[in-house]
């Protein structure tokens, strides 16, 4: 009828026209990095010609040594799951920098109803509480960690979304306000000494099994639910999700609920792992987990990226620290190296959004 | 009474001092095309925000579809059956076609995982797709994200989404400022498909021709009041006529008091 004028484009959905992920340039980087450090084992002098991702000791009939990969996602893996929530924060457009000292605080918590009786047939030196919280079933820490943290997402959460306080300030305020309760929780001594079943949510590859099953978890809910539907639309445009009828405030506090407690859960596993909480624990462990969205290519503009993008990027920033290491360099060149990264990433996307319009 | 879809009585808005909108008494029929004409500021968004919910009224009543309603906000507005394009085009830039005609009210699978409900994309898209065959949208694929469309395009949606949900009562606010020659000429065809399928329309315009050409009646106003209800399709209204009562040369008789 009307065909005439206009042209007729009509209607496609063709699967091939979808454009290229941001997925595939973080995996691309990753493996160029990757081949950086290798290539440098060949050549550095010193190295004695190991491979930095090969085995080249033929122990065991593998292909890739294997120890070191298990290092590398190892070292990620718990500031990784804190990154995971960070991730749907920062696609609502807001940002979390209150995960560091809830993870320090949460692992004060829990541990203090995680402590075992006795240690070596003697009482614990580290005991918190009196022997009504000893050997617990393991269920009690890990339940009153996560409900701890529920319960600081839903302050910041309420607070963003209802009293209109920016996301940096609330957070910045729980930052400081969770540091204290960790250093208050115990008059700054350390809580040691776990049952054996609290030790096992730490202990060895645990952490890593934790980070990709939630990685995978979260990953399905943020693609295919209405919860990440709506988490994407609320960054892309708040009034416009507002209008269309999505509840933004109970939204918003959900997501910071959902973040904070895979933050308090990263605490759980770190407390576990280490077998002990101080009140010191997870310094700037906010800042790695931003830094890993923020090179898996998630906007701090809100609206943009993917779990997927955040576990590269966490992946990134594992193989930089560990081939720090195989090529001998120590922590300072690392840290530099992890800094200038976190820039060239933030340059890539804005070059990327630039070519795109 | 019955066949009315929407009638408000002495509808007023002050902001402050500011009388936005005067005892404004406006009615229209299903199926009607109704335009709306005026000078800026003569109170013609406002008119649309009172009726959507957007704001609340200072005073008089809004009938809508035979029922007094009082809408606390758009969503309201929306579910009771008013879909409006706003001149802030209300699309989230980073989602697709589909996602964005959804939005809020998305299909979904397994309901009883509550907010982690599954989304039914494949339903989404094949009723998108219905949707914007009917209206005659063009979109060259409908995966992509608004962000990577024209003016034109963006429009299109936005008119796409308040087409495709069965409403009442469509409202457009200026759904054609922004845009070229072609996608104007599409949005109007958009328009006069909603026509032939007898869905009522309050389209706010300053465009003289689309106005004569899509509307059945225009209604103007001047500093807050209506000024005229001209039947264009009964009576002989050249634009030159229309332009004088926009402007204030002319009064209709019966709005001579209260426009004075």
């Amino acid at each position: 009828m009307t065909d005439t004028s206009h042209g007729t484009g009509g209607l496609t959905f063709d699967k091939t026209k979808r454009s290229w992920p941001n997925e595939l340039n973080i995996l691309f980087a990753l493996i160029v990095i990757i081949a950086i450090f290798e290539i440098l084992g060949q050549v550095l002098p010193y190295m004695n010609d190991q491979s930095f991702l090969f085995d080249t000791k033929d122990r065991f009939d593998s292909i890739f040594n294997e120890a070191r990969l298990k290092i590398i996602i190892l070292q990620v893996a718990i500031i990784g799951i804190i990154a995971l929530g960070v991730t749907q924060v920062i696609i609502t457009a807001g940002i979390d920098l209150s995960s560091g000292p809830l993870v320090a605080a949460t692992a004060m918590i829990a541990m203090s109803f995680g402590q075992t009786e006795l240690v070596n047939g003697f009482a614990n030196p580290k005991a918190l509480f009196g022997t009504w919280a000893m050997d617990l079933p393991v269920l009690i820490p890990v339940i009153v960690g996560l409900t701890f943290g529920a319960f600081i997402g839903a302050i910041n959460g309420t607070f963003i979304a209802y009293m209109r306080i920016p996301p940096f300030i609330a957070t910045l305020g729980m930052f400081l306000i969770c540091r204290g309760i960790a250093l208050w929780w115990s008059g700054g001594n350390p809580i040691s000494f776990p049952t054996e079943s609290f030790k096992w949510i730490g202990s060895g590859m645990m952490p890593v099994v934790w980070f990709l099953s939630l990685a995978a978890i979260f990953h399905l809910i943020m693609r295919y639910t209405v919860y990440g539907k709506h988490t994407y639309a609320i960054g892309s445009n708040e009034e416009a999700a507002r209008m269309s009828g999505i509840n933004v405030n109970r939204h918003k506090v959900t997501v910071y609920v959902i973040a904070s407690m895979l933050a308090a859960f990263a605490g759980v596993i770190l407390a576990a792992k280490s077998e002990t909480a101080q009140a010191g624990m997870g310094e700037f462990y906010e800042l790695f987990a931003i830094a890993m969205a923020v090179i898996g290519g998630i906007s701090l503009q809100g609206g943009r990226g993917s779990i997927i993008g955040t576990v590269l990027g966490a992946m990134v920033l594992g193989v930089i620290r560990s081939g720090f290491t195989y090529v001998k360099l120590d922590g300072s060149y690392q840290l530099m190296a992890m800094g200038s990264i976190i820039i060239a990433a933030i340059l890539f996307d804005q070059y990327r959004q630039r070519n795109r319009a | 009474m019955t066949d009315l879809v929407l009638q408000t009585t002495d509808l007023t808005k002050h902001y402050g001092g500011v009388h936005a909108l005067e005892g404004a008494n406006f009615e229209m029929k299903k199926g009607e095309h109704v335009a709306i004409m005026g000078d800026n500021g003569a109170g013609k968004s406002t008119f649309v925000r009172q009726i959507t919910g957007v704001e609340q009224r200072t005073r008089g009543t809004v009938k809508f579809d035979g029922q007094e309603v009082n809408f606390s906000g758009p969503l309201e507005a929306r579910e009771a059956g008013i879909e409006a394009v706003f001149q802030t085009l209300a699309l989230a830039d980073h989602l697709d076609v589909p996602d964005n005609l959804f939005l809020g009210r998305e299909i979904t699978k397994f309901n009883w995982l509550g907010p982690f409900r599954l989304l039914d994309y494949k339903a989404m898209r094949e009723q998108t797709i219905d949707g914007l065959n009917k209206t005659g949208v063009k979109i060259p694929n409908i995966h992509n994200t608004i962000e990577r469309m024209s003016g034109g395009q963006r429009q299109c949606v936005a008119i796409a989404r308040a087409a495709t949900f069965k409403s009442k009562l469509t409202i457009m606010d200026e759904p054609t400022a922004a845009l070229g020659v072609q996608e104007t000429a599409q949005v109007e065809n958009i328009i006069r498909t909603l026509k032939t399928d007898g869905d009522s329309l309050i389209l706010v315009s300053h465009n003289m021709r689309q106005v004569m050409d899509l509307a059945d009646r225009i209604i103007v106003f001047r500093r807050g009041r209506i000024c005229a209800d001209l039947d264009i399709k009964k009576e002989d209204v050249s634009g030159e006529d229309v332009v004088s009562y926009i402007t204030g040369a002319k009064t209709q008789p019966e709005f001579e008091d209260s426009a004075a």
